[in-house]
């Protein structure tokens, strides 16, 4: 092994390979090993980065783990009370129309107590981003059930398994709100492997596009996980994740704008 | 530009003052007694004029949060309603207190509690004063007596609210919002253009990131803050107190109301001077800053005080705080919607000399 190699042998700009996005700041990142908050904001801050979005960039973080989301992108920065941030968007874009105007969200902040923002928000087609973190759970209180908890899955309120009887069934807010007309693009991702990271990564690319084009309400659902709160090692729940998430929480497109599709028809006649 | 006069009811003098002074957006879900603020902004549709934002929000708690974005941005922002609407806007207020936004708020209070009446009362002042959501903070409360008041304040409103960077709110009441005077109109104003260097726009190379919060995890630094707001409300209670006296000078006996109790307590010192008892009438045009000082010295040289309002007896605490036991304070007003008489307040005041 080439032990003698001094670090500073290895810090090249040809060795270099990957390196830390210029709009993530150096603060630590507060999450849980193995956590999808991490994934996600790396490759918004990457779009932003790409983009040269920072100085167009309003951003609105919720309550949740992601609370502090603004001591790691380095934007400017709003943080809502839990549930709001689409209230917020609403009036900066209205008032700015010409920013670059999101918010970041779980489940238990979107579909919980946010879910007349988000369903409005939505309906009235405010051009905004909103990314939707769903880990099914309410990571940041410590575990207990969400919106998006899966049927018998367990939670420190459902310490028996969700019983849907009882409890209620888990809502799935995506596919709720691609019915509104305001929405433009509504798709679901995932961030647990470099594929999936890259398509996450299109489909804000694609969101930025929209905006920029005041198409309306793009609304990009990345189905994630929840080490601590699941109770399993980062590896156990992606693929826990996989099994059981993906089959509730389809990943793929739930509104494509028409001339998109148009586009892929003309594309493929082509290929043919 | 001259004003200009024209007969409005209150409501609608909040809405036209909005536009003419130059807000940038209203964010409302109606209400009675004061839907017609959001009606006379959508007829008037300033968007297309001075291209102020005119929304109507899915909910009270939407148009607070809606307010909280637009003032984050270091905008002119509002919103209207009435006590029902403005229990459920408290999370966004205190969220707007804590992370230092100005805005206006404007309360044209019915009785309560609950769903209560549609009439008017003033039974509102202990949450528009003390706080009204979780956590130490205060508003800048004014209090209009008129039409043209309500017109009035709502520039006031917003160089207070931007001077401290704190809301504050018009407590007014449904007699006021739903009367017609006469009210002298400012001239339109443009919009700023300009916002200050706290507001999220976008963050250039040449600053650091802006991060509109309202959250401090570390305890000393949240103390710190809270140190800042106390501080910030101490300059508020020592160079904002409004007020207005009307035959204090001779007095033996002060009334001390608001808003429309203020209006009926007029008419009230009218008839007890006709009978020959020495009335007075102090009217506190901010409720926060109270006018403490003042009341205190006119303690000393009264027999009695009588805080009139529309309510249970709210302010009449303040009252009693300020004159510290220096002479007997009483309340007396009518509730649930009921306007009092003035003959019912000069009987009262009679029955306790
Ligand atoms: C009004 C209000 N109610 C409850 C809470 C407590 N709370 C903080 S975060 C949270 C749930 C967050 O879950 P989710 O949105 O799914 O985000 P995650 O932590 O899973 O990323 C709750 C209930 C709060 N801060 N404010
Ligand atoms: S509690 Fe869950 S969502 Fe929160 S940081 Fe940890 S793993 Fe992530
Ligand atoms: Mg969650």
């Amino acid at each position: 092994m080439a032990q003698a190699t001094g670090i500073k042998e290895i810090i090249k700009p040809e060795n270099l390979v990957y390196r830390k996005t210029k709009v993530m700041t150096d603060n630590i990142l507060s999450y849980c090993p193995g956590c999808g908050h991490g994934t996600a904001h790396r490759i918004l801050a990457e779009i932003i980065d790409e983009e040269g979005l920072q100085s167009e960039t309003i951003g609105i973080s919720p309550v949740g783990c992601s609370v502090l989301l603004y001591e790691f992108i380095d934007i400017d920065w709003q943080e809502a009370a839990h549930g709001r941030a689409p209230a917020l968007a609403t009036a900066i874009k209205r008032l700015l129309p010409d920013k670059f105007v999101f918010t970041y969200q779980g489940d238990g902040d979107l579909a919980a107590i946010g879910t007349a923002e988000t369903i409005h928000t939505c309906n009235r087609g405010e051009n905004i981003l909103i990314i939707f973190i769903n880990n099914g759970i309410y990571g940041m209180t410590g575990g207990q059930m969400a919106p998006t908890t899966l049927p018998g899955m367990k939670s420190s309120t459902s310490p028996y398994g969700r019983d849907v009887k009882l409890m209620g069934n888990p809502l799935k807010m995506t596919d709720i709100v691609a019915t509104l007309p305001g929405t433009y693009y509504v798709t679901r991702q995932s961030v647990h492997t470099p594929v999936n990271v890259r398509k996450t990564k299109k489909a804000i690319r694609k969101a930025v596009h929209y905006q920029k084009l005041n198409k309306g309400t793009c609304f990009i659902e990345i189905v994630s996980n929840c080490p601590s709160g699941w109770k399993m090692t980062p590896v156990e729940a992606n693929k826990w994740m996989e099994a059981n998430m993906f089959p509730f929480y389809p990943l793929g497109d739930l509104k494509v704008p028409a001339e998109e599709n148009a586009q892929k028809t003309t594309n493929s006649e082509k290929n043919d | 530009m001259e004003k200009e006069l024209r007969l409005m009811k209150g409501n609608e003098a909040v809405a036209e003052a909005a536009i003419r002074t130059g807000a940038d957006g209203y964010f409302g879900y109606p209400i009675t007694p004061q839907s017609e603020i959001l009606e006379y902004l959508m007829e008037a549709d300033p968007y297309h004029t001075t291209g102020m934002v005119v929304l109507q929000a899915e909910s009270e708690v939407a148009a607070i949060n809606m307010v909280y974005g637009g003032a984050a941005c270091g905008k002119k922002v509002m919103t209207t309603s009435s006590s029902p609407g403005i229990s459920l806007k408290q999370e966004g207020i205190t969220y707007i207190a804590g992370a230092e936004l100005p805005c206006l708020i404007v309360n044209v209070v019915r009785g309560g509690p609950g769903l209560g009446t549609i009439q008017p009362a003033q039974s509102d002042y202990f949450q528009a004063t003390k706080g009204g959501g979780h956590g130490d903070y205060h508003l800048i409360v004014l209090a209009p007596a008129s039409v043209q008041e309500m017109a009035d304040f709502v520039e006031l409103g917003f160089d207070l609210a931007f001077k401290y960077r704190n809301p504050v709110m018009m407590l007014s009441d449904g007699a006021i919002g739903q009367m017609m005077e006469k009210v002298w109109l400012s001239p339109q104003k443009e919009r700023s253009k300009t916002v200050p260097a706290w507001a999220t726009t976008g963050k250039p190379a040449t600053r650091d990131r802006i991060i509109i919060t309202s959250l401090d995890l570390d305890p000393n630094g949240q103390e710190r803050f809270n140190q800042k707001l106390v501080a910030k409300y101490n300059e508020i209670r020592e160079k904002e107190v409004r007020y207005e006296e009307f035959q204090c000078e001779d007095a033996e006996y002060i009334l001390v109301a608001y808003g429309t109790s203020a209006r009926v307590c007029m008419k009230s010192i009218q008839l007890a001077r006709a009978q020959g008892i020495k009335v007075g009438l102090l009217r506190p045009i901010t409720l926060f800053p109270f006018p403490t000082k003042r009341l205190n010295e006119l303690a000393g040289k009264v027999k009695m005080m009588v805080s009139v309002e529309m309510s249970a007896g709210q302010m009449v605490e303040d009252v009693m705080l300020s004159v510290n036991g220096k002479v007997p304070v009483y309340h007396f007003g009518r509730m649930g919607g009921i306007v009092t008489e003035p003959e019912e307040v000069v009987d009262f005041l009679k029955s306790k000399i």
